[in-house]
């Protein structure tokens, strides 16, 4: 029965899947909540531990697939999963390694990993979690990332793999940088990324912009970015703005949707949910959401502008399916209302292309 | 006051000096008194003495009552002229008689120094309490702390539940304040003019640094006999705590990039929201309704004269402010 569930949810293909792996306790599941759930870091302390592989589906710019993988299991079994389907089927492995606790099996674990997944798909792309780092000192931290990547390497170099392009990141889910890690991952399975990029760049320029990130509104993950570097700092102010225009809107909610609205707010919010309930409310949870998505579309856009007392601007427009445009500005005081209406004549285009875009992806 | 570890300086810390919730685990136990000053609404002075509450700190304050040196006793001191008590009972405490005992002899003292004294109590820590059982619970206490303030000393009280967690603070301490400013009657009156001229959904007035809810005003408060059926109701009731909530969460992130927040206008598919700088210690929030059919400029158009029109009332409200108090 568990199999044939599986194999059901391989299916789905896109390659646009992620396949969550790691060993027992290294934070998988607690990853996938905070990310995907908004569930509050402190929460994912009582979690059980993950018996069977879960699927979850992100109806985003791209449909997004995470597969988590019971920590324990043994590899070599074939008798209980269809390994080679499973790789093939996915656009990205990430490997989770707890940084807190002695990570030398771990990496053991990760070479025969890599050395299977690479065979079977040779396009997969290998994604290491340098994990808990909220507990390690900071220049104990690069020690730790230098150690890690030093003997992935040396351990590729004896199965004769040279040639795999691995990348590490440095995460924490009591800060913004698993957000930030999960931003990178998925943005490699964008196929459109580039243009997508250009796009950002040319409404940047013409609209005054310092910077500019295309979120997902539920999960808080960009999409994609100006070519700027990022400002870890802008990042959050960005996000956490997406949080006080939902949340406020949502407050004057008018009355027909009320109900309905309600219930998935506290689902959203309620911190102190505990986890068996939640379990319980997932799949329906999950539905809703979708369903939101839809309505959103169909309603005028959300628009939100603040300004900031050193003459900063956050701009926020809501894109199709989901996603939000977020921008920082400075504007000068003496000519606001027309660099306003240059703004959103800009983004309405910028909308109108993403559009177009997302139809011809629809055909590719 | 209340008793140690029930979390009075948490709760200071969370509403006076923009600590957010976890950030309250690193506060030590406060010694003796700790007193903090606040300008609140430019001519208001708010004075905060927070009491520690160890068993040695308790007794010093209550017990020196029968000495000969009445007027210098700390009692004496802690208990004079006091405006408003907020006593702070821990929902988790096992010694619920002695916290009651307590509570007895501060009134107690309170009558002795000043019987006009306005007396809160909160509830407090109640997210420890599974949720279908927060009300029972909170109308048990209340009920028997009335009853006591009421039958043995004449007072009568205000309870809250309250929790760190969640928005409940902010309500319990906006009405806390609110019955200390004086001249509250004044805004309500020019914010009921303000509403017939923009005719919002609702207007909300916000203290500047707390952002605790001075006063509020709906289309369907002035005449309530012709709309029976009151769709304000059917809004979220706690919706101003929530507001506070998000803002001052959105205030503490914009700090990050070392500026302050000044103002945000909200397009949402439900209603428009302005929000902006009355004056120099108020903040305002006009929540329009969303004409659904008009045409497409109305928005902008909408836009600009409600942002006039609060330019306006900013002159009439700095004046408010400024005037001395009668």
């Amino acid at each position: 029965m568990d199999q044939s569930a599986l194999s059901g949810s391989f299916e789905v293909d896109s390659n646009a899947t992620v396949l969550l792996m790691g060993l027992r306790r290294s934070g998988k599941s607690s990853i996938c909540k905070v990310v995907f759930h908004n569930t509050q870091p402190l929460d994912t302390l009582y979690l059980e531990s993950t018996t069977k592989p879960t699927t979850e589906n992100f109806k985003s710019l791209i449909d997004l697939a995470v597969i988590e993988l019971p920590g324990q299991l043994n590899l070599f079994e074939p008798a209980l999963y269809d390994y080679e389907k499973l790789f093939t089927s996915i656009g990205a492995l990430v490997y989770v390694i707890d940084s807190q606790d002695e990570y030398l099996s771990a990496l053991q674990n990760l070479a025969v990993i890599i050395k299977y997944a690479v065979s079977v798909n040779p396009k997969i792309h290998i994604e290491v979690l340098i994990h808990k780092i909220d507990g390690l000192s900071e220049d104990f931290r690069l020690d730790t990332q230098r150690d890690i990547m030093q003997r992935v390497g040396d351990d590729l170099l004896d199965y004769g793999l040279e040639g795999v392009q691995i990348s590490f990141y440095l995460t924490s889910i009591f800060d913004h940088s698993i957000y930030e890690a999960f931003s990178r991952i998925v943005q490699k399975l964008i196929y459109e990324l580039p243009a997508l990029e250009n796009l950002l760049d040319l409404l940047m320029q013409y609209s005054n912009f310092d910077k500019v990130f295309l979120f997902d509104i539920n999960s808080k993950i960009y999409v994609a970015t100006d070519s700027s570097p990022v400002d870890i700092q802008n990042y959050e102010v960005c996000a956490e703005f997406i949080d006080v225009s939902i949340d406020l809107d949502g407050l004057y909610e008018s009355n027909s949707q009320q109900q309905q609205q309600h219930t998935q707010q506290q689902l959203k919010r309620n911190s102190i949910t505990d986890t068996f309930e939640e379990n319980i409310n997932q799949s329906q949870y999950q539905t809703s959401v979708s369903e939101d998505v839809d309505a959103l579309a169909n309603a005028k856009p959300t628009k939100c502008i603040s300004r900031l007392e050193n003459g900063t601007m956050l701009y926020l427009h809501q894109m199709i399916r989901g996603l939000a445009l977020v921008a920082v500005s400075r504007l000068e005081d003496s000519d606001e209302t027309t660099a306003l209406s240059v703004i959103d004549h800009n983004v309405a285009i910028f909308k109108k292309s993403l559009e177009k875009m997302w139809e011809h992806a629809k055909f590719r | 006051m209340g008793r140690s570890g029930s979390g009075k300086s948490s709760m200071r810390s969370i509403i006076f000096s923009n600590y957010s919730a976890f950030d309250t685990r690193r506060l030590g136990a406060t010694i003796d008194v700790e007193h903090s000053n606040l300008r609140f609404l430019n001519n208001m002075t708010l004075n905060l003495w927070d009491c520690g509450g160890q068993d040695v700190f308790m007794d010093n304050f209550l017990n020196n009552t029968n000495e000969n040196n009445y007027n210098n006793s700390s009692s004496a001191n802690i208990f004079k002229k006091c405006e408003v008590l907020i006593h702070v009972f821990d929902v988790e405490s096992k010694e619920v008689a002695k916290d009651i005992n307590t509570f007895k002899r501060v009134l107690e003292n309170l009558s002795k120094f000043s019987p006009n004294v306005k007396i809160f109590i909160l509830i407090h820590k109640i997210d420890l309490v599974q949720s279908n059982k927060r009300q029972e619970l909170f109308q048990l206490m209340y009920n028997n702390l009335k009853n006591i303030a009421y039958n043995e000393y004449g007072f009568k009280i205000t309870g809250f539940a309250t929790s760190i967690w969640d928005e409940s603070l902010y309500k319990a301490w906006s009405s806390i304040v609110c019955s200390l400013i004086p001249n509250v009657e004044i805004y309500e009156q020019h914010l009921a003019k303000l509403n017939e001229i923009i005719d919002a959904r609702e207007i909300i007035l916000f203290e500047k640094t707390t952002f605790l809810v001075i006063s509020s005003m709906d289309r369907f408060k002035s005449n309530t006999n012709e709309h029976t059926m009151n769709p304000t109701l059917a809004l979220d009731p706690k919706r101003f705590e929530k507001i506070s909530n998000i803002v001052k969460t959105y205030k503490q992130s914009v700090n990050k990039i070392r500026s302050n927040f000044k103002n945000l206008i909200l397009h949402g598919k439900n209603s428009s929201i302005y929000l902006d700088v009355l004056t120099s210690n108020i903040y305002i929030m006009v929540i329009m309704d969303n004409n659904i059919g008009k045409d497409e400029n109305y928005e902008v158009n909408n836009e600009s004269l409600v942002l006039e029109d609060i330019k306006i009332a900013r002159n009439l409200f700095e004046q408010i402010e400024n005037k001395p108090l009668s």
